[in-house]
């Protein structure tokens, strides 16, 4: 059938309004605002970022709560993967750009944000709230998320480090953990549960490259081996004979009794071996008990078991201290409505609701002395709970190594350079560990490289 | 009726002039609008980042970016994990390329012949192109590689040989291997639309002739392919370069800085440091070290730029 000319002309015609009026209605509803919530006149929507981990999603999932509790406040999240919030943050509160009300950020990100004036002082906000209750969270935990004593991020969970352990494993080995062990006996052990004929390693440590990979159990190793980063003029100590010694036998446990291919296992390969039962050990994050019983094979979680983090030759105290928490950046335009959210998500309130709506073993841990006395709480988690306290409350940020430091931080050094030295000395430790060069070249190779980072950032004269 | 037989017209010789410059510029006219935003997009980004090469500013510090003349180049050539990226770069996007071209070569050379199934071949020979990169990423590492879990180590107990700890001791050959596996499919089609547009009457003329099949391969089949085979080694080079993925999620960059190309040095300064202007020198430095790679081999590419404005 032949179209004549003018009838295609015309059915062009018609084609070519009806894209027009199309785009045309598209642009309108890009132009209308979101209106998703059905928010009223006067209504305020706060944006929150934050890090993609299960105790943030049962946030999530109960904020109805808080919009009961609040009305008039609507809440807008951003979740992003940990390693992607960081820098996401970073760039908002740094350009002021004000994406932004509340941000999740770690306690290494806070003081040094603070200093900056780029997160608001939260002490008014809390001395006001007594709802809120701020003499219930741990002091350590609260230590800190402050700068200059004040308060500057709400503590959405804390943290500090243990040793996950087989009972039927160490049994058949016939081998006793200690609830204190120090690493001579780890070691030991490590090298009789080590069953490589079955797959199973006596150890899991972390070997990924990462200034909060491998260096945060590094660190606190080196720390109780008498060991330090810097000593009281900012002399990097990499070199120094306790750091080599512990070092030393980081890299050697790990390739000795270690889980293969180390190299690549962060705390995610790891989690992922003492779930599956083909690692005896582990010695990492406190928060991990939760996560590992949930998602364990039923022969580990019947048999797991938990021990305070190894000490070494200089006896010192070695679990880590880490809290996520929730601050308010410089550039919201609605701080009140921000602190409203932040505190209800970190109240004792909050976490009873939590325990009660999405179990006891998720809840946000190691923030309030409170958590630790709920009943319910204590029985769902009685194999770690007191652990967990008893850690974090043995963690001393200001003064993590047996000589007298110039920087704060037990798993890390409170200076904004060392996410740049830390990078940097991870990947020579990893290179140690993979057999790719010797713990002294290793080690030397870090210490040149952080020596000329504090020269050039002014600390080291 | 006598016919008169007269010779053919000769036909008019064919009309190949060079076009005057207003013809030029009416055949290039339609192309301005997206030429002009492909600049803006590209270059206004490209020259912030040559200015702020020469700042010294880190996000952190919370100092203003300050001038610091070429601090940052110099930086930049006395870092020796900086020319280790480069490095680990050349090596990372050469041997995957040559490797893909050579593997998509075989491939398409198997599924150019039709058999039984051939569909179903060409959809899983395709399937490794359009797998997610962090899927795909995430499971090499745990069920391929992994010396515990992973399919390699199971194969090596089979035949008695000790795992192998991949990522640790040849993390650049895992991180080959994956990317080899990506992008072969890759190759393969480029090949496959070069193989099927072969010369038949040559090949056919040359068996007739008695030339062998790796004969006919050799002098016949490569010189046809040769405009495909640069055209696929360009896009693969263009593609491997910006491998960040795979190296973020495979081996972190090391062991110490192994299989760290310049994409996720750049990344790691700038987005975890967040040194601004050292990460933006690096970015320009290694613009310039691929341009001055890229410039003679673009010179000895044939065949796929025609010259323009020929009628």
């Amino acid at each position: 059938m032949q179209i004549g000319p003018q009838r295609t002309k015309a059915v062009a015609r018609v084609l070519a309004v009806t894209a027009a009026g199309a785009l045309i209605a598209g642009s309108f509803t890009a132009c209308s605002t979101d209106n998703s919530g059905a928010a009223a006149a006067g209504d305020v929507t706060i944006n929150v970022a934050l890090a993609a981990n299960p105790q943030m999603k049962t946030a999530e999932s109960l904020i109805s709560d808080f919009e009961q509790k609040n009305p008039g406040i609507k809440v807008k999240f951003t979740t992003l993967p940990e390693n992607d919030l960081r820098p996401a943050v970073t760039k908002d509160v740094a350009t002021k750009a004000g994406q932004f009300d509340v941000a999740m950020m770690g306690s290494y990100e806070v003081p040094i944000w603070a200093k900056n004036n780029w997160i608001l002082p939260l002490e008014d906000y809390a001395n006001k709230d007594t709802a809120w209750k701020k003499d219930d969270l741990l002091q350590p935990i609260k230590d800190i998320v402050s700068a200059d004593g004040k308060l500057y991020a709400a503590p959405f969970y804390g943290s500090s480090s243990f040793l996950f352990y087989r009972k039927d494993l160490a049994q058949k080995a016939g081998v006793t953990i200690s609830q204190t062990p120090t690493w001579e006996e780890i070691a030991a052990a490590a090298a009789k549960m080590d069953d490589k004929a079955k797959g199973t390693s006596g150890i899991c440590l972390r070997g990924l490259p990462g200034w909060g990979q491998n260096l945060a159990s590094l660190t606190t190793v080196i720390n109780t081996f008498g060991g330090r980063w810097f000593d009281e003029n900012w002399n990097p100590q990499l070199t120094s004979p306790e750091t080599t010694n512990a070092v030393k036998f980081y890299v050697d446990l790990l390739r000795a009794h270690g889980q293969a291919d180390a190299a690549k296992d962060g705390w995610e390969g790891c989690l992922q071996k003492m779930s599956q039962g083909t690692t005896a050990m582990w010695y990492d994050d406190t928060v991990f008990a939760g996560s590992v019983l949930n998602s364990a094979t039923p022969e580990v979680k019947a048999n797991l078991g938990f021990a305070m983090a190894p000490t070494g030759p200089a006896n010192i105290k070695s679990g880590w201290l880490w809290s996520w928490g929730l601050g308010i950046t410089a550039s919201s335009k609605n701080p009140d409505a921000a602190w409203k959210f932040i505190s209800w998500v970190t109240s004792p309130d909050y976490i009873k609701l939590a325990g009660q709506k999405a179990g006891w073993d998720s809840i946000p841990p190691g923030s309030r002395t409170s958590t630790y006395d709920l009943p319910e709480y204590k029985q769902a988690t009685a194999a770690y709970a007191g652990l967990t306290l008893d850690s974090i409350n043995a963690a001393n940020p200001k003064q993590p190594t047996k000589d007298t430091v110039p920087y704060t931080g037990v798993q890390y050094v409170q200076i904004p350079e060392f996410v740049d030295i830390g990078d940097f000395v991870s990947q020579q430790i990893a290179g140690a560990i993979s057999g790719t060069q010797s713990v002294e070249e290793a080690l030397q190779k870090g210490q040149d490289y952080a020596t000329n980072a504090v020269k050039s950032a002014g600390y080291l004269k | 009726m006598a016919t008169t037989i007269t010779a053919p017209p000769t036909p008019s010789p064919s009309i190949v002039r060079e076009l005057t410059r207003v013809e030029r510029w009416k055949a290039r006219g339609p192309l301005l609008p997206a030429l002009i935003f492909t600049i803006l997009l590209t270059q206004l980004p490209f020259a912030l980042t040559l200015i702020y090469s020469f700042m010294s500013w880190n996000l952190l510090s919370n100092k203003p970016p300050q001038f610091n003349g070429g601090a940052n180049y110099l930086a930049t050539l006395q870092d020796e994990v900086f020319w280790r990226s480069i490095g680990n770069t050349g090596v990372m996007t050469g041997v995957s390329t040559v490797a893909c071209i050579v593997i998509g070569l075989l491939l398409a050379l198997l599924l150019n012949h039709s058999f039984p199934g051939r569909g179903i071949a060409r959809t899983l020979a395709i399937t490794p192109f359009f797998v997610m990169p962090v899927a795909a990423t995430l499971f090499w590492r745990s069920a391929i590689f992994d010396p515990g879990f992973g399919l390699l180590g199971w194969l090596a107990r089979q035949v008695g040989l000790p795992a192998v700890s991949w990522l640790s001791e040849y993390p650049m050959a895992a991180l080959i291997i994956l990317l080899t596996w990506r992008f072969t499919p890759f190759a393969m089609l480029i090949l496959i639309a070069g193989l099927q547009s072969a010369p038949q009457d040559q090949l056919e003329a040359a068996k007739v002739d008695g030339a062998g099949p790796l004969r006919q391969f050799g002098s016949i089949l490569v010189p046809h392919l040769r405009p495909y085979i640069e055209l696929a080694a360009l896009l693969l080079a263009m593609n491997l370069i910006q491998t960040f993925g795979e190296i973020a999620l495979l081996t972190a960059g090391g062991p110490a800085y192994q299989t760290t190309n310049i994409t996720y040095y750049i990344y790691l300064k700038g987005f975890n440091s967040f040194d601004f202007g050292l990460a933006s020198a690096l970015g320009v430095a290694a613009l310039l070290i691929t341009i001055a790679l890229i410039l003679p081999a673009l010179r000895l590419l044939s065949g796929i730029f025609q010259k323009e404005g020929r009628r």
